[in-house]
């Protein structure tokens, strides 16, 4: 792990830094929701700003989802639990005095998304209805793994967080690892989605029947919904039907409104008090899934931060072009009399490696320019690319000073 | 690319070539060339992409597909890659036509929310449906023979693939009996069959490559078949793993008399800068070095062949994705 050297390298974009040690010390801010494609380095992007934020002081929650395990090990967990653990206090964080050290707190949780279900049954239903719902298999597979289930358990899951903070003060920050999905849209569409399913015609149609009980149901269903329903019959097959109607029957008379619950949590996410990190490496489609995202959030009105590039690279001496690079590594392989230690050679190699990394950072350079072109207000932090994977709180710490690094003085 | 270890593939020995990995390893790109690798020498190969954004089009630089199957690009040797976006609600409608002859239906199964029930909450069915769309490619017959020679699906990734391909599991909860429940069998009967290989790219990096040897055990338990690891975006190194070592040792004057020798520099200040600075970023190369070693090793440990693809510097044109084909072809039977 190499600490990254002070800015000699001119950044890639012109945007405005994105400073994150201010907004991680900004207490109007109490969530931060990190998103981006798969494989950017959201968790460990987020984990690193927890770390930081409890290192300046902060009470933090870090939120994660699936994480890899040995940055789960790396936060203390160890296994998916659905509960909030302390990772690390204050004093045990910091590698040198911080500010506030010895007052912040990092805790970490792994959603578990159907027992964040199940709770939440278990929560506003009466002992024996609950019985029903969980033991019902339509509930089963719709816990388990329907689309949109683990984004709807993330927001509520969020929802509750959020209440436990606004009534005790346990934390006063909390940052989201959003759900992998194929499109980081899915974070914000994918509950309303799961919502307005359970509160559609089709569901409320297939409630109807249930309440006559049995074999009959399927076929009074039939009839009741007319061709269609003779459709959904052959399609889905009649004992699917008879699970669903029994689940749904079971379910409406105790929330009623999944589609309102899933609103009133996307509003949270309105608020000022709420800030959206969009993480990106300096490739094509990360970027693409980025700008979707940004667009996005402009235009529900959804408060933007910033845009955290990793895995930036940052050849040095940048002022060495690749061109050079390569005539000055030709000249010393093709040197007639190389010195016996073959210093030539190696330094021939030396200057290839600096062209390559000059190359990538020409491309990387370019594709980030056709998002930050098209978005020059959003501030950007860039993290230098590291050499080694994270798996341990040291590493974490110095993911976070590459963090933090852009928008300070250095800058 | 240098020599790599383990047996050698025989991509012919199958007709489904299932490509999955990690997010950010290039899971698409590697998909698009073996797709025209497979097309080499007057080949029909079919190119099927799920629930995407449309990558098969950037990748080949075109206009967004429709649902239907396209053309999209010509092999080496005159081989023809056909492309399709498999949309969930089309491949719906397309079975209720097949199977019930009940197309008519869709608008008012949309009406009551049973379309979005199928194609976008209920994982199973829309599994079921985007599977089933790709295994009746595969399958499909003209007079002369099979439709397709291969059929390449740009798959979901690593941590969700073994959930998808094993649609009968998925269905279980929802369908023990019924049409769905047959559809499911017979889309794993194709899946499970020697017919199918499922490949995983990965990059030399530990977080995808636990993932990848997490992914091959799961396969492995629910009967699908693997397929080669293929280790994407191999930096060519300019020095071998030993001579990274002996640059530690390196005195920061020498270097600098080189550049000046090499007349990368005019003046002995800026050569023994540059040289300090290129000695650590040497330094940074012999890390990432000895790590893609290590890395290199847990991947053979996996004990599937193994493929590697360069580094494109350049990023992935067209031209790139040719060159990957070119780099799968030098390392596979078929």
């Amino acid at each position: 792990m190499q600490a990254p050297s002070p800015a000699a390298v001119a950044p890639l974009t012109e945007n405005p830094p994105l400073d994150l040690a201010a907004l991680l010390a900004d207490r109007g801010v109490s969530i931060l929701v990190c998103t981006g494609a798969g494989g950017v380095g959201k968790t460990t992007t987020a984990a690193a700003l927890g770390v930081h934020a409890a290192q300046t002081g902060r009470q933090v929650c870090v939120m994660t989802i699936d994480p890899a395990r040995r940055l789960a090990q790396s936060l203390g967990l160890t296994e998916l639990d659905n509960e909030p653990r302390t990772v690390r206090r204050a004093a045990q964080l910091a590698d040198d005095a911080s500010d506030g050290a010895g007052t912040g707190r990092l805790d970490a949780m792994m959603l578990d998304m159907k027992r964040t279900f199940d709770e939440f049954v278990l929560l506003h239903a009466p002992a024996e209805r609950a019985r029903t719902i969980l033991d019902n298999p339509f509930y089963q597979a719709l816990s388990t793994s329907f689309a949109g289930t683990q984004e709807y358990m993330a927001m509520e899951k969020l929802g509750q967080l959020h209440a436990t903070t606004q009534a005790d003060g346990t934390w006063d920050l909390l940052i989201v690892d959003t759900p992998p999905a194929r499109s980081a849209l899915d974070f914000l569409d994918a509950p309303r989605r799961l919502g307005s399913f359970l509160d559609s015609r089709l569901m409320r149609l297939l409630t109807t029947p249930a309440k006559l009980g049995g074999r009959a149901a399927t076929r009074v269903l039939a009839a009741g919904v007319g061709a269609f329903g003779g459709a959904l019959t052959r399609v889905l097959g009649s004992s699917l039907l008879a699970d669903i109607a029994v689940f749904v029957t079971a379910l409406d008379s105790v929330f009623g409104g999944f589609q309102q619950r899933a609103e009133a949590t996307f509003s949270l996410l309105q608020q000022p008090s709420t800030r959206f990190l969009v993480i990106a490496a300096p490739e094509r489609d990360p970027l693409r899934e980025a700008g979707y995202f940004i667009e996005r959030l402009q235009r529900d009105g959804m408060p933007l931060a910033g845009l955290v590039l990793n895995r930036v690279v940052r050849p040095e001496p940048a002022e060495l072009s690749a061109e050079v690079s390569i005539a000055g590594a030709e000249h010393l392989e093709q040197s007639p009399a190389g010195p016996a230690d073959g210093v030539d050679r190696l330094v021939g190699g030396l200057l290839r490696g600096h062209a390559d990394l000059m190359r990538t950072r020409a491309r990387q350079a370019a594709v980030t320019t056709l998002l930050t072109g098209a978005h020059p207000e959003v501030p950007v932090a860039e993290v230098p690319a590291l050499a080694g994977d994270v798996h341990d709180l040291p590493g974490l710490r110095a993911v976070a000073r590459a963090l933090t690094a852009t928008g300070g003085p250095s800058a | 690319m240098g020599p790599v270890s383990g047996p050698v593939i025989d991509l012919g020995t199958a007709r489904l070539h299932v490509v999955t990995g990690k997010g950010g390893v290039g899971k698409s790109v590697v998909a698009g060339a073996l797709a025209l690798c497979l097309a080499r020498g007057g080949r029909r190969v079919l190119l099927v992409e799920l629930e995407g954004r449309q990558g098969i089009a950037t990748l080949f630089d075109i206009e967004p597909l429709p649902y239907t199957e396209q053309h999209v690009a010509t092999a080496a040797g005159g081989g023809e890659v056909i492309a399709l976006a498999v949309d969930a609600e089309e491949a719906l409608l397309d079975y209720l036509e097949t199977f019930y002859n009940l197309r008519r239906a869709g608008a008012a199964l949309r009406r009551i929310g049973a379309i979005d029930f199928a194609t976008t909450v209920a994982p199973g069915l829309r599994d079921v449906l985007l599977t089933g769309k790709t295994c009746e490619a595969v399958r499909r017959r003209t007079e002369a023979g099979f439709d397709f020679d291969a059929v390449v699906l740009d798959a979901p990734p690593t941590g969700r693939i073994t959930q998808v391909l094993n649609v009968n599991a998925e269905v279980a909860g929802l369908a023990r009996v019924g049409p769905i429940r047959n559809q499911a069998d017979s889309v794993m009967d194709v899946l499970t069959s020697p017919q199918t290989m499922v490949h995983l790219v990965t990059l030399l990096e530990e977080m995808p490559v636990v993932e990848t040897a997490e992914a091959v055990v799961s396969l492995r338990a629910a009967s699908l078949p693997t397929g080669a690891v293929i280790v994407n975006k191999v930096r060519e190194d300019p020095l071998s793993t030993d001579d990274w070592a002996r640059l530690a040792g390196v005195d920061p004057q020498a270097v600098a008399t080189a550049l000046l020798a090499a007349r990368v520099v005019a003046t002995p200040d800026r050569a023994h800068r540059f040289a300090t600075s290129l000695l650590a970023e040497g330094g940074r190369a012999e890390q990432r070095a000895a790590l893609a070693v290590q890395q290199r090793a847990a991947v053979s440990a996996i004990g599937l062949p193994v493929i590697e693809l360069p580094l494109l510097t350049g990023g992935v044109e067209l031209s790139g994705l040719y060159a990957l084909a070119r780099a799968l072809a030098g390392q596979v039977l078929r």
